[in-house]
């Protein structure tokens, strides 16, 4: 068990120092310079201002050092929690932006991902022995899981927000609100939440369900299943069984589709300007901010890896098989 | 052997196929006494497994056409685990591989309407009686090693002591050792009241020679020839029986010198199977009447025979050695 999950731990510190020299290194291979571009956003019309102004800026961004000590600094000060000054939103630091842009995005990520996990098994496993279901559910399941999250978020927002006028279409609230813990700014929240949710939920269901249905056929050829069919066990018992079984696959896709779902909530973010991490990374790309690029990956990797990690220790809790390879391998 | 414990009259299930019927299970009647441990043997294709799962389950394939098979009354297929049972041939992946063994006997019996508290001090002296212990019901099938879990599908499939017992190949996937292990664990199985009888398919004639009390050969989805063990292994009145036991090898023979042979041939397509007598094309001893087909009748007390030649001849140390020369080519070996 302590060998298992010590190998487990060196492969996710591994993971996270690859991803976090990456992060370092992609919004440095960007073409532009984003202290150019603070100062042409001052528009000081003195040409001698400026070269002070962009030592100044060099230094408050750690860019006046050669590369290899901004990457040493990089972890330095990622390791005390600093994650540097956004230049978008100068002087305000990145935590600080993303910390503001954090529950949103987890809001709607988290119950998209769980509940379209829940749902999509539950619908396959129920069109796995319904024939009318099953010719309903397979072919529906076939075109959701094969949009792209922000299609069908621009279809949604165009049929259910503009022509059926029932949702809005961006933001996270509306303006004319200040946020409060009001019965209607919750609920404002909400109707801006729904649509969002929606379209990562919908894609997300038709793939579970899809991969649910022709698991639990697959369960119900095997062996066991036949033996205790032979043995006049209930159905009921069967399908239990063959269900459970069905899950564990189930659960492997899920830790391989979150760093798939994470992206879609990232461009379905963008699709109706929810102001989550998708948002902010566009946003730090258009203004070359390397600072808040580097925060907003840094949070995804760490997200997905944290989210990996309770699989892999779901996994060891409900597959016997899982946990005789380990005492094998000991 | 005293009262008639199964019944099977006139039994036909058919295959449904796109192009057709395949008629695996062709019209067999036989009975199976009480106590009785009968082998059924044939090569692949003959039906013995359909015959096996026309007693137990139907699948979705399976159509019955006509006849029945009763169990002390009891219409089959019908009364699964408390009357008919089966050993499956996939015993080493029969049991859920997530759940604990004894976990899964419970939710089985329990479906049945049994108490699993009260049947388990039965259930731990049969794992016992079959050399397991207890704690394997703590265990995942996958903890145990392949002799282990046919051994524990054994006591599994026995517990309610069912009237029939079908054990379909269960040795086929063991070593030499166990499969003697397991023949004898069926016997015992008998002898102590687990199962009242019991109907052995298998391959295997010589295995099952050893723990039969009759053996009922099968060809092409009809019946060959039932006899008690020894009359049919030493004394076969069929051309087909005859030419399955002579192709066994024999001990103290040196395959170098003589060559092992089977039986020249294959088995009819049974979506067209044709007429008269099925196995007319590969018997060295076919004639004329053959074309008609010959009925599984009482030759000698106990000994059912489907041979026109067997019928009338009736002396079977001439056939045997007709039927030996005509195999050889007339060469001298």
């Amino acid at each position: 068990m302590h060998r298992y999950f010590g190998r487990k731990t060196l492969i996710y510190l591994l993971t996270f120092i690859v991803a976090v020299t990456l992060n370092w290194l992609i919004p440095r291979f960007m073409p532009g310079d984003p202290v150019l571009r603070m100062l042409t956003r001052t528009s000081v019309s003195n040409p001698e201002a400026i070269a002070p102004m962009r030592e100044y800026y060099e230094r408050v961004f750690g860019l006046d050092v050669p590369l290899w000590q901004q990457y040493v600094n990089y972890w330095v000060q990622l390791l005390k929690g600093n994650m540097g000054v956004s230049v978008w939103l100068f002087p305000t630091p990145v935590t600080e932006v993303i910390t503001r842009a954090v529950p949103y995005t987890l809001a709607l990520l988290i119950p998209a991902i769980l509940l379209s996990w829940i749902a999509g098994n539950k619908v396959g496993a129920l069109a796995a022995r319904r024939k009318w279901l099953d010719n309903t559910v397979l072919p529906v399941g076939y075109v959701l899981t094969a949009t792209p999250y922000m299609w069908l978020g621009i279809l949604l927002a165009w049929s259910l927000g503009i022509v059926g006028g029932i949702f809005p279409v961006a933001g996270g609230y509306s303006f004319e609100l200040r946020p409060e813990w009001s019965l209607a700014f919750v609920g404002n929240l909400f109707s801006h939440w729904f649509l969002p949710f929606l379209s990562l939920f919908l894609v997300a269901f038709g793939g579970w369900a899809i991969g649910m249905r022709n698991l639990i056929i697959y369960e119900l050829e095997a062996d066991y299943a036949n033996y205790l069919e032979t043995l006049g066990a209930p159905r009921s018992l069967i399908r239990r069984y063959a269900f459970r079984n069905a899950l564990l696959p189930q659960l492997t896709g899920l830790a391989l589709q979150l760093g798939v779902l994470v992206a879609g909530a990232l461009v379905t973010e963008i699709v109706f300007a929810y102001p989550g991490l998708g948002y902010l990374i566009l946003s730090a790309i258009q203004n070359q901010d390397f600072f808040l690029l580097q925060g907003t990956f840094l949070f995804v990797v760490i997200g997905v890896l944290l989210a990996n990690f309770v699989i892999d220790v779901i996994y060891v809790i409900v597959d016997p098989r899982v946990r005789v390879g380990m005492q094998g391998a000991s | 052997m005293s009262a008639v414990s199964l019944q099977v009259d006139n039994l036909r299930v058919y295959y449904r196929t796109t192009r057709g019927d395949v008629k695996a299970l062709d019209g067999v009647t036989f009975e199976v006494a009480d106590r009785e441990i009968m082998g059924l043997a044939g090569e692949s294709g003959c039906g013995k497994s359909t015959l096996a799962k026309s007693l137990i389950r139907y699948d979705g394939r399976m159509r019955h056409v006509s006849g029945k098979a009763l169990l002390d009354g009891l219409s089959l297929p019908g009364g699964r685990y408390t009357k008919v049972s089966l050993i499956p041939q996939y015993a080493m992946s029969a049991m859920n591989p997530t759940v604990k063994i004894g976990r899964l006997i419970a939710d089985l019996v329990r479906a049945h309407g049994w108490s699993y508290r009260e049947l388990l001090p039965e259930l731990v002296r049969r794992l016992e009686l079959v050399g397991l212990s207890a704690d394997v019901l703590n265990n995942y099938p996958i903890e145990l090693s392949g002799g282990m879990k046919q051994r524990a599908v054994m006591v599994l499939s026995t517990l309610l002591n069912p009237s029939l017992l079908i054990a379909d190949e269960v040795t086929s996937a063991l070593d030499v050792t166990n499969q003697r292990a397991v023949a004898e664990t069926l016997v015992q199985f008998r002898d102590r009241g687990f199962v009242t009888s019991m109907i052995v398919v298998t391959h295997d004639i010589s295995l099952v020679y050893q723990i039969a009390d009759t053996i009922l050969v099968m060809y092409a989805g009809k019946l060959a020839e039932k006899a008690p063990a020894e009359v049919l292994v030493n004394a076969p009145k069929h051309p087909y029986t005859r030419l399955l036991i002579s192709s066994l090898p024999e001990v103290g023979v040196r395959h170098a010198t003589r060559k092992l042979t089977g039986i020249p041939g294959r088995p009819p397509h049974l979506l067209n199977p044709p007429t008269g007598c099925r196995f007319r094309d590969r018997c060295p001893l076919a004639y004329d009447r053959c074309a008609e087909e010959p009925p599984f009748t009482e030759v000698e007390p106990g000994h059912f025979v489907a041979c026109w030649k067997a019928m009338s001849e009736g002396s079977p140390g001439e056939n045997q050695e007709a039927c030996a020369a005509e195999r050889s080519g007339g060469t001298p070996w």
